[in-house]
């Protein structure tokens, strides 16, 4: 349901130009959990980029669940990423001014969904992922693991198809950490294809498969 | 709908949060707007002042004057004019002035009116006690006069000036009248000013020829050609140009104020103008370094699935925003720093127009000047502004 051909993606430094990705071929079935393993530099942000339609390939085609993304304007790039991937980042990325509630409503706002649907919606995936009755907090007002669990309850907002865990846990310590890959791994068993980035083995090890990348090329690893 | 209900109370609590920054932005619009009001409205209020006052003349009245120093019309020709087709009553008067006494009581250089009996007539001026001038106190060049208002207030008090005697320029003259009290009007006071018949102007220093006349015609509609009929009589009597007179009617003399008043008006709503002009540049000022510090967020809104569009429409209401909340405090400033300049004499009046006018042009402020920030936004690349700090 994923699937990158030959993508290539370069970039210009200085007059030098740097291969990010290098004829990257992967592919990624329904409901599987993937880790994408490598030390930095190694194109793994420049992959979730192009995974997550933050960026477009130099070359190579990209199918998200059948769809051909190619010359997709930025504007069909934002309808494609509000409806098929759930964002989760190092940093949670949640907007400090508003509410936990408000800040999981924003994808479905976007998706056009009615105040109240947006609301309801939201204080259920609050209830699901652990956070009943913290609603109202603003994310300063929230420890990192429950920060962390608002982003995850954002990136599923939508009902993504695929899920981008960018170092989900990088901000974290160790037992928070295990907290939120649980919530993780409790995802992917119920059939929730999830993506995770990361430099860490211990954290790829939670995946069921794992890729690694470096120079800019892929070498599948193993499956778990 | 739901979206932009969303984006509306985010641009509130936006502007909520940067109380400080919010309010200096909107006092350059605020002040904007406020002089667009206070300024037009004093333009406004001459205006109408101004012209209730010419108005007051009536439409059927033409005044002569004859600006040439080498020549005048003789108090005798008045008859001729009299005669000319359509024409009712002429009132020639001229002003002299003169020092005024009564008892202890002086009045230097006090402004007289030399006229005939029926100025009142033709100015609309009426008398509070006593009598009118009469064809008879022309005949005998009778040393009589009309008293203003203030001017018969300050020399006899409360008592009757009629039937009693002052002085002017050592003269005794008989008070037949006085005014009622009128106001000022357009640069002289009437109720400051005597009225003494027009031949016995002579004893003051002053001759009967006649530089200044009122004209009051018969039929208003004629008026234009009664005006070219009297033009021609001077051209010819007098043998002068109209380069040494004139002859306008109430309704030319109004055009005249209008367009000088319109001019006024324009002049005060353009310097207006650019004070909101120089508003508008704040809050696009302001407006971009939001967009700047706010780049996360809008790198996290594109990845949550934000067009451009949503981005542009929220940086858009949130100018807009700023600058209707500025507009709306700005006109309610304007009207009550207009309210008060009016209890302090100046003339200030506002009309609806004005007030949509500087609503929609603080809207248009908005629009204007929030859509270059709004555009930069919206067309930020969601990958620079994620790791932006």
């Amino acid at each position: 349901m994923i699937e990158l051909k030959d993508i290539n993606k370069s970039f210009h430094l200085g007059g030098e130009t740097i291969k990010a990705l290098d004829n990257i071929n992967f592919k990624v079935n329904k409901g599987e959990f993937v880790s994408i393993i490598g030390p930095s530099g190694s194109g793994k942000s420049t992959l979730m980029n192009i995974l997550g339609l933050l960026d477009v390939p130099d070359s190579g085609t990209y199918n998200l669940d059948s769809i051909k993304i190619d010359k997709a304007s930025q504007n069909q790039l934002s309808i494609i990423r509000n409806n098929k991937i759930g964002f989760i980042f190092q940093n949670f990325n949640l907007l400090g001014k508003l509410s936990a509630i408000e800040n999981i409503q924003i994808p479905l706002i976007y998706k056009g969904l009615k105040k109240d649907e947006a609301k309801k919606r939201a204080y259920k995936l609050m209830e699901k992922v652990g956070l009943k009755g913290r609603e109202k907090h603003l994310p300063n007002q929230l420890s990192g693991g429950q920060q962390q669990r608002v982003a995850i309850a954002r990136a599923i907002s939508c009902e993504p198809e695929i899920i981008l865990a960018d170092e989900p846990t990088g901000a974290l310590d160790s037992k928070t950490s295990l907290e939120i890959m649980k919530v993780l791994e409790e995802l992917n068993n119920m059939e929730q294809t999830i993506i995770l980035i990361t430099h860490d083995i211990n954290v790829a090890k939670k995946a069921k498969r794992i890729v690694k990348i470096s120079d800019g090329r892929l070498y599948e690893e193993g499956i778990y | 709908m739901t979206k932009f209900i969303n984006i509306l109370i985010g641009s509130l609590k936006n502007i909520a949060n940067n109380k400080l920054r919010s309010t200096l932005t909107m006092l350059g619009l605020i002040i904007g707007i406020a002089s667009v009001i206070i300024l037009v409205g004093i333009g406004n209020g001459s205006t109408s002042q101004v012209s209730s006052q010419v108005k007051s003349l009536g439409t059927d009245i033409l005044t002569l004057n004859i600006k040439s120093s080498d020549t005048s019309l003789e108090y005798s020709q008045l008859d001729d004019i009299l005669n000319l087709n359509n024409i009712e009553k002429v009132a020639p008067y001229k002003t002299v002035s003169s020092t005024v006494s009564r008892e202890a009581t002086t009045s230097e250089r006090a402004n007289i009116i030399a006229t005939t009996d029926n100025y009142m007539e033709v100015t609309k001026l009426t008398i509070s006690s006593g009598r009118l001038l009469s064809s008879i106190d022309l005949e005998n060049n009778s040393k009589v006069c009309l008293l203003g208002n203030d001017i018969a207030e300050s020399l006899f008090n409360l008592s009757n000036p009629v039937g009693q005697d002052i002085k002017i320029d050592g003269d005794n003259y008989k008070v037949i009248g006085v005014l009622t009290a009128m106001g000022s009007n357009i640069g002289s006071n009437i109720d400051e000013m005597l009225i003494i018949p027009y031949t016995t102007a002579k004893y003051l220093g002053s001759d009967t020829s006649v530089n200044n006349l009122y004209i009051k015609v018969k039929d208003e509609a004629l008026i234009d050609k009664t005006t070219t009929i009297i033009e021609n009589y001077i051209k010819s009597s007098l043998g002068i140009t109209t380069d040494y007179f004139s002859v306008s009617s109430q309704a030319s003399m109004l055009d005249t104020m209008e367009s000088v008043n319109n001019t006024l008006s324009l002049l005060l709503g353009g310097i207006a103008s650019i004070s909101l002009i120089v508003g508008g540049i704040g809050v696009m000022n302001v407006m971009l370094v939001s967009v700047t510090e706010r780049t996360k967020e809008i790198g996290i809104r594109k990845a949550l699935g934000a067009k451009r569009k949503d981005i542009l429409v929220q940086f858009l209401i949130e100018a807009l925003v700023l600058c209707i909340c500025g507009g709306i405090i700005g006109i309610l400033c304007g009207l009550l720093i207009g309210t008060l300049l009016g209890n302090m004499g100046y003339t200030f009046s506002s009309n609806t127009s004005i007030l949509v006018i500087s609503f929609l042009s603080s809207s248009i402020i908005g629009i204007v000047f929030g859509i270059f920030p709004a555009n930069k936004a919206s067309k930020l690349n969601p990958i620079d502004a994620l790791h932006a700090d």
